[in-house]
């Protein structure tokens, strides 16, 4: 008999949504399905507002990045402004970026996923939480805590808060540096660098723990996109868009931002709130593509900061003699490797003395009717493309958001650990299953909404329905 | 010129014939909130948040617009003052598109200092969200009518103090709006001289200039008692922000 089971919430990511898992008549998997059960609608409600509120309000979109829709949106307005930004601001507005790495890197890794790998995926999940881990191992928890707190400490004192800080503009940023506070930031680096490196550890001993299941963690080719610098660098605020497929060949290079929608388009589906973006000249489905860390570190050519740099090598050992890692649970070890280069890169540009610089705002008026602004969020590259009237109303508003790009590959993903870890003939299903299937989508880290999730406090509730609609089996986390 | 004895809140006070209730209680450092009033511009009696109890009759008057007499019994804060003035911030909530958090006064505004005073947590009433429009057609400044209170200082301060009267209020009831010349887009006003004294008297963020971001839009209305002193009395006294 057919049945279906429904994974929701899905827990420990930062949104609402749902996983459905369609068994047939035996048992087998046919198919699964992520659904995003949340709709925001900023793209519609910000028609009619000025495009210099326009920082402001996007951040709401996120509570985990809002400093990535700041800074995107303000580059957006720098277009329509028609302005080059002052050096320090631009300096200080790459600063603010690799801070939302940093904090939102540390806590998909340590909050949302270190429950997984140090409990394990069959452990209780009454106690598979940061709660768990802080009673499991407490200086490993209080580490991750106090790497995010240096990123967020580094928003709060640019911005004057940690969480919608509304500091970034169209032109540059409202305020210089103060000194004071640029010393306070380095003397975070070296307990940064280390907490760090000890993810980096526990990571690699991971990887031998689960040898097994990682090559069912969404292991396909797909499609990289993302930022290079110009001359093929890991780029995280500027730069050009490059394309690579997973075997390592280069579709595409050197575009513009600003020419994405001659590149992706978006598919929607009846079952999620959340659209299918895709790369047009591959057509949808088959345009399936990744952002992200894992998608950054496979196109770039190189990372300029060592420590970095060298882990990079190593992780392009992963696949063999392809050059490219195709297996998605490899977004921890490339969300690791990014936290490394943001703390080094940190460093640098604190000790660059144009950060202190007082000239931050260039003023214009409205210069163009259009604007795109793009940036890498801590998830992958992000989008903001505003339409105005002479006068800076928006008439149109683009978000194209990271997780969203992501959303073909987290479908197949689950639908691949649904497929290998469930047959007709294990009889019952167990939870410590289904959290792989979730595991599978927290890869991705996707962000669904502006809060954090209840950090694994939520229940989890699967229901086994046949065909009638009849429940079967229910089980409560 | 005679002068009246009269009590606020138990204390006795003497004050000249023909000064209301709220300027005698601010030179005694008695706080009655109030939104429509600007020292300097005439009193209206408009947002009724100054009212006052009086005793001998049920009826509560505006201290802004009511003078006292002699032997005049006054109350400024019982527990039906402060219930009535909540409830008028709930319903000014209600009724526009007030979002403090992308605001761009948000954190210098005095609709929001008010919800704070009135211990406003939430609003009982349902929102109305109106559709109103945004006028950015002016250069220098914008008008959301979003987030107007209709306290009419803009009105009365270009009327009163620059006499270009440029604003009106057009339409009735709930559907009142503010309007530039003969209800025309703000730029194309041929009255308006672009001396920006309406968006400085402006307690929220319905009148901002253009470029600020969030929270970026800071106040400064003790310029009105300034001008007007200057003019009549020839005196040129500036006061200090935090004595407004």
């Amino acid at each position: 008999m057919p049945t279906t089971i429904t994974i929701s919430p899905v827990t420990r990511i930062e949104g609402h949504a749902k996983i459905t898992i369609q068994l047939d008549e035996n048992g087998d998997v046919m198919d699964a399905r992520f659904h995003v059960n949340e709709f925001r609608g900023f793209e519609k409600f910000t028609e009619g507002r000025l495009l210099w509120e326009m920082p402001g309000i996007t951040s709401r979109i996120c509570g985990i990045c809002p400093a990535s829709h700041l800074v995107t949106s303000a580059k957006a307005g720098d277009d329509i402004l028609a302005v080059e930004i002052p050096e320090t601001a631009e300096k200080l507005r790459r600063l603010l970026t690799l801070a939302q790495w940093l904090q939102s890197h540390a806590l998909s890794f340590f909050h949302l996923s270190s429950p997984d790998f140090l409990l394990g995926f069959d452990s209780d999940p009454a106690t598979r939480n940061i709660f768990g881990l802080i009673a499991a191992d407490a200086e490993f928890a209080k580490r991750g805590v106090r790497l995010r707190k240096f990123g967020q400490e580094i928003i709060e004192m640019l911005g004057g808060r940690r969480i919608h800080t509304p500091w970034t503009v169209p032109g540059g940023v409202r305020e210089p540096l103060d000194p004071a506070k640029k010393n306070h930031m380095l003397q975070w680096i070296p307990e940064a660098k280390e907490t760090v490196l000890l993810a980096l550890a526990t990571l690699k001993k991971i990887h031998v723990k689960y040898a097994k299941d990682i090559p069912e963690f969404g292991n396909f080719r797909t499609l990289f996109v993302g930022l290079v610098s110009k001359d093929g660098g890991l780029e995280y605020y500027d730069g050009v868009l490059r394309i690579k497929d997973g075997n390592d060949n280069t579709i595409a290079d050197q575009i513009d931002p600003k020419q994405y929608a001659e590149h992706f388009g978006e598919a929607v589906e009846p079952w999620s709130y959340l659209k299918f973006p895709y790369y047009k000249p591959f057509d949808y489905p088959r345009g399936m593509y990744r952002v992200g860390p894992l998608a950054r570190v496979n196109i770039c050519d190189y990372i300029e900061t060592p420590l970095a740099e060298a882990e990079r090598k190593i992780f392009k050992t992963l696949n063999g003699t392809v050059n490219v890692v195709n297996n998605s649970f490899y977004y921890h070890y490339a969300r690791c490797i990014e936290m490394l280069f943001a703390v080094e890169k940190i460093e640098m540009l604190l000790n660059d003395p144009i950060l202190l610089g007082n000239n931050v705002r260039s003023l214009a008026s409205i210069n163009r009717s259009e604007g795109v602004g793009c940036t890498e969020a801590p998830r992958g590259i992000l989008f903001h493309h505003y339409h105005v009237n002479k006068d800076g109303v928006i008439q149109k508003a683009n978000l194209l958001i990271a997780t969203a790009q992501n959303n073909i590959a987290m479908n197949r993903t689950v639908r691949q650990i649904a497929a290998h870890f469930i047959d007709g003939k294990m009889g019952k299903i167990t939870e410590g299953i289904l959290n792989r299937v979730e595991a599978g989508i927290r890869c991705y880290d996707p962000c669904l909404s502006c809060s954090t999730h209840a950090l694994g406090q939520m229940p989890l509730h699967i229901e086994l329905i046949d065909a009638k609609g009849e429940i079967l089996d229910e089980v409560r986390r | 010129m005679p002068v009246v004895t009269f009590s606020i809140d138990g204390e006795q006070y003497s004050a000249t014939e023909g000064e209301n209730i709220l300027e005698i209680a601010r030179d005694h450092k008695i706080h009655i909130p109030t939104l429509c009033f600007l020292d300097g511009l005439s009193t209206l009696g408009a947002c009724r948040l100054c009212l006052v109890e009086i005793e001998g009759t049920p009826k509560l008057f505006p201290a802004c617009t009511t003078k006292p007499t002699e032997g005049m019994v006054i109350r400024t804060n019982t527990d039906r003052l402060k219930k009535y003035r909540k409830m008028i911030v709930e319903m000014l909530a209600s009724e526009g598109n007030h979002q403090c958090a992308v605001c761009i006064v948000n954190g210098h505004c005095e609709l929001q200092d008010l919800a704070y005073e009135v211990g406003l947590d939430h609003v009982r009433f349902p929102y109305l969200y109106p559709d109103k429009s945004l006028d950015a057609t002016h250069k220098d400044f914008v008008m959301d009518r979003n987030r107007c209170v209709l306290c009419t200082r803009c009105v009365r301060v270009c009327h009163e103090v620059e006499a270009a009267h440029v604003w009106d209020i057009a339409g009735r009831g709930i559907n009142c709006e503010i309007i530039a010349d003969m209800n025309q887009p703000w730029g194309t006003s041929p009255s308006c001289t672009s001396c920006g004294k309406c968006v400085r008297v402006c307690p929220t963020g319905a009148l901002f200039e253009k470029g600020a971001a969030v929270g970026e839009m800071h106040k400064e209305r003790g310029f009105v008692k300034f001008i007007v002193n200057a003019r009549k009395k020839r005196e040129w006294v500036r006061v200090a922000p935090e004595d407004e």
